[in-house]
């Protein structure tokens, strides 16, 4: 790690952001921003109850108020499509139809869609539909729905218990045999969910000539599995072309969010129009299908009497909802960093993944992977607790050196590279750590209570997808999660990058993307244009998400651009009549190392390549200037067949250490931040100022979930926080004011060593918030295993444990 | 449909004549009727912000007003704040600080920070998350949004010397 960083240009500056101006002017031209001739809208009918056989559904004064096109409900659904997606264990047991077919299985689940001249119009109709439903017996708690007899979701599966598997990785017997101290928890993180502000919409449209059927989305990001979509619109898989439309934030939620333009795409062919369908907040919140983990832990760390951390045993229920769209996904990225950032030799994992009558679970910043964080680090101090050590401490003595990398932990995922106790001292530095502990100890003195909290986590990025399918003996289906980009330069030396993913839905993709352009080229970032290319003319992207997509373009990007830098030097070679390998390219030129004047400008080549063939030295085939490349994962391995071992899978590993000093008001429960501070090692940069808006509003959202958002069930499976009123967003009172210091340990395994980062900060708020509530209130030895934080669990706590010492 | 109702509205200075349902959402009429679509739904029930407009030189939300209130009102939205394609000091104040990500709220959040900053020319940190904290984001965690507030109020401040 000691060796000197190469000198850039582009790559490290906080460039002003591409994308600004356009959304400060109100032009961010999201997918609900577009009208096409023609249109009409839709507006669906949700369950007003949890579990439910659908006995019958007039629709016969809808179908006659004015305006309206159509109105289609389940009975319709198994003619007009086939089943949705579904990358769960056993879809054909556990079916899911872009409306409910025979029965609701979760409060909010579409039962009818209606098309009408607008939406308004759309909206009365739903209610004039009538629906006669026979309620069934509900499932809402998912250690209940385990048992035998519950009510089942899905009778064809015969059980709730979707799947469950245990693994075992290393010799966990004999570590906890062999431990000296061993501490068990039982942790409980309840549901939370990305909640963008911009709700998930499609305009559809189908041309029955041709039969095209061309979407406008905000919310599908893998286009080489887009065929999946067509098989469900039953359209041919050439004859969908899905246009990226810029999202109004995602956090992973709009990762691949396909009942809306499917539905939208299966209206517009039914009607012969464009179709909008943009959801409302009720819909996003109640059937977005994608609600964040919901896990129920029994978890024991074994230890010895020096701190050394030994082993793992993880027991976990996961409540999944009513379906179970990307199978059990999110515990591969919980494997892919189980054992945080220390040298735990054996883990044990056993997974039981339920369905209940809840919304079903999708993707929210960290998919899963923040959950396990959270749980490492709750148990790290508790193993610090039972041995009085001081959480610094702890970590410093268990951490993976930065000697010892590529470090593979046993699961079988490798973490490429690291520093961790150089992140901790930066910021142990810049949160005077010392000076916390000693104002925390005067706070005592006056009776208040402040708590400090430490974690030091880890950050997985770029998934290989093989995670999807080592659950399973055989394996089948997807590896390497492509991503593309074609580079041209035009004959004015401009260059336009075209990506073919949901590119944008709040990072910075045109930003990073002429940074990188330009670094490659020696040019101006202001001289590279980004657009977005649909997905009939496109290459494979599979797009942002498992924060790997600053790393997969940027290989894109150089894999394209070594093609046209080297047919730009055979011509300037030619010109020049000096040998390719003495050209450079520098200054917006092509120029004879060590003769700079003895240069031709990029556009006098370009020039050339576009115009003037006959000019061309003979082994150039082709005129213009223009490369595809499509980068695929650059580290990937098999898993072993007897899954003990499950191949590297997501290694490129980002850590950060996350410092929080509160204050609790043990009357009310309220809590106030009196410092937050933030070190990150992300690799190489690539905009500092961009990474840092992500580690702060990743922050924001590791608050909410750390203490203020649930989407909380009633028992009998009504959403009781269905609007912004009960779902709490953190605003800019709750947010402290964040205090951010990088390490930059390049990957050697990634374009410029760059490492993922979009996820981190809510990979990380959770464990320290949990961790400096519980320090807070260590004089009545509360302890923090249940996140949100609700200032009335903070105050039941405390009487617990008033109780206890009573 | 007998419903409706002539209203007569200027927005970013220009008049505007409609007939409206009575339910027709202000928000909605901006962005349906006028094409004025910068401003954004995100809640639809009054708490996000995202929509929020000025109205007769106070904000309001426009998923909370009906067009037909709107009668006789002058209405500024985002699209009104720049001028002769010259960033209003906010907007680039909001740009150098990079106070946004997605653009969804960036909106409502100018027209709240433009209406804020006329009461409260020279804010504190906190007086400026006070003032805000009915307008949310998603992506930032407000601080760049602070930051550019408080940046467009000095701009501002030498702008008006």
């Amino acid at each position: 790690m000691a060796t000197q960083a190469p000198a850039r240009k582009w790559i490290g500056q906080s460039i002003p952001r591409v994308e600004d101006p356009r959304l400060l002017l109100g032009r961010g031209e999201y997918v609900t921003d577009l009208v096409l001739p023609g249109m009409v809208h839709a507006a669906i009918l949700r369950s007003p109850l949890a579990h439910a056989r659908i006995a019958s559904i007039d629709a016969s004064k809808a179908r006659s108020l004015p305006g309206v096109l159509a109105v289609v409900t389940g009975q319709e659904i198994k003619e007009l499509t086939n089943p949705m997606p579904d990358f769960g264990p056993d879809p054909s047991k556990h079916t899911w139809w872009v409306l409910a077919t025979d029965k609701v299985r979760y409060m909010g689940e579409p039962v009818a869609a209606v098309v009408a001249t607008d939406r308004y119009i759309a909206e009365d109709a739903c209610e004039l539909i009538e629906v006669n439903y026979e309620p069934l017996p509900v499932v809402v708690d998912p250690v209940e729905a385990m048992k035998p007899g519950a009510p089942l979701v899905h009778e064809p599966l015969g059980t709730n218990v979707a799947y469950s598997r245990t693994f075992v990785f290393g010799d966990v017997e004999r570590d906890f045999a062999e431990a000296e101290v061993v501490v068990r928890d039982h942790l409980r993180w309840h549901r939370s969910g990305a909640q963008p502000l911009e709700t998930v919409g499609a305009v559809a449209q189908y041309n029955p000539a041709t039969g095209m059927m061309t979407i406008y989305c905000n919310s599908v990001t893998f286009t080489f599995l887009l065929f999946l979509m067509a098989n469900t619109l039953k359209i041919p898989s050439n004859k969908l072309n899905l246009i990226p439309c810029p999202a109004g934030g995602s956090f992973g939620s709009k990762f691949w969010a396909v009942r809306v333009p499917i539905l939208a795409g299966m209206l517009a062919k039914l009607v012969g129009r464009p179709v909008k369908f943009v959801e409302d907040r009720i819909d996003n919140i109640t059937t977005s299908d994608h609600h964040g983990s919901d896990r129920i832990y029994d978890v024991e760390m074994a230890a010895m009497r020096d701190g050394t951390l030994r082993s793992l045993r993880v027991k976990v229920v996961d409540d999944y909802g009513a379906y179970i769209q990307f199978g059990v996904g999110t515990h591969g990225n919980s494997l892919a960093q189980v054992v945080g950032p220390y040298k735990i030799k054996s883990v044990q994992y056993e997974l039981y993944a339920v369905l209940t009558n809840k919304c079903q679970q999708g993707a929210y910043r960290g998919f899963g992977s923040e959950v396990t964080n959270w749980v490492v680090e709750r148990m790290v101090d508790l193993v610090a607790r039972e041995l009085g050590m001081d959480p610094v401490e702890i970590r410093r003595k268990n951490f993976i050196q930065p000697h010892e990398f590529p470090y593979f932990i046993p699961t079988g995922n490798m973490y490429d590279s690291g520093n961790y106790p150089g992140v901790l001292e930066k910021a142990l530095q810049l949160a005077d750590y010392q000076g916390l502990r000693e104002m925390q100890r005067r706070a005592r003195e006056e009776g208040r209570y402040v708590g400090i909290g430490l974690i030091s986590a880890q950050e997985r990025s770029v998934f290989s997808a093989t995670e999807f399918w080592f659950w399973f003996d055989q394996p089948t289906g997807i590896t390497s999660s492509p991503e593309s980009v074609t580079l041209k330069m035009d004959p004015m030396g401009n260059i336009t990058a075209t990506l073919y993913s949901q590119a944008f839905w709040g990072q910075s993709p045109e930003t990073m993307v002429a940074q990188v352009v330009a670094e490659e080229f020696d040019i101006d970032p202001s001289q590279v244009s980004v657009i977005y290319g649909g997905s009939a003319g496109g290459l494979p992207a599979t797009g942002p998400g498992g924060s790997r997509f600053t790393i997969m373009v940027a290989g894109a990007i150089q894999g394209a651009a070594r093609r046209i830098k080297e047919k730009m030097l055979k011509i300037a070679s030619h010109k020049l009549e000096v040998a390719p390998e003495d050209l450079e390219f520098a200054e917006g030129k092509i120029r004879v190392r060590g003769t700079p004047e003895k240069a031709m400008t990029l556009q006098e080549v370009a020039t050339l390549a576009y115009l003037f063939k006959l000019d061309l030295p003979p082994d150039i085939e082709e005129s213009g200037l223009e490369a595809d490349y499509t980068f695929d994962h650059p580290y990937t391995t098999m898993p072993a067949p007897d899954r003990k071992n499950l191949g590297v899978f997501y290694p490129f590993v980002g850590h950060a250490c996350h410092i929080a000093a509160v204050e609790v008001d043990i009357e009310t429960g309220q809590h106030t931040f009196l410092k937050y501070v933030a070190v990150h090692d992300a690799g190489t940069v690539v905009n500092p100022r961009s990474l840092n808006g992500q580690i702060i509003g990743g922050v924001a959202q590791g608050l909410g979930t750390a203490m203020y958002e649930q989407y909380v069930y009633s028992p009998d499976g009504q959403l009781l926080t269905g609007s912004y009123m009960d779902y709490l967003i953190p605003t800019a009172m709750e947010v402290p004011k964040v205090e951010i210091g990088h390490q930059e340990t390049p990957s050697p395994f990634t374009p410029y060593g760059i490492k993922g980062a979009g996820e981190g900060g809510r990979m990380m708020t959770p464990a320290v918030v949990s961790a400096a509530i519980e320090d807070a209130l260590a004089p009545f030895g509360v302890r923090v295993n249940e996140v949100p934080i609700t200032p009335e669990k903070i105050l039941r706590w405390i009487d617990e444990a008033r109780g206890r010492q009573a | 449909m007998a419903d409706l109702h002539a209203i007569r509205v200027t927005v970013n200075g220009v008049p505007y004549e409609a007939r409206v349902e009575s339910r027709l959402l202000l928000a909605d009429f901006l962005r349906d009727h006028l094409g004025l679509v910068g401003t954004h739904l995100g809640c639809e029930h009054g708490v996000c912000g995202a929509c929020t407009v000025i109205l007769n030189g106070r904000t309001v939300r426009s998923c909370l007003v009906f067009a037909v209130q709107a009668d006789g009102a002058e209405i500024m939205t985002v699209e009104g704040l720049a001028r002769d394609s010259q960033f209003h000091p906010l907007q680039e104040a909001f740009r150098d600080k990079q106070g946004l990500q997605c653009g969804f709220c960036t909106p409502g959040m100018l027209m709240r920070a433009y209406e804020f900053l006329q009461e409260n020319p020279n804010p504190t940190e906190e007086e400026i998350r006070e003032a805000i904290a009915g307008n949310l984001c998603r992506c930032t965690g407000y601080q760049f949004i602070v930051e550019a507030i408080q940046d467009a109020a000095t701009r501002m401040a030498i702008a008006s010397r």
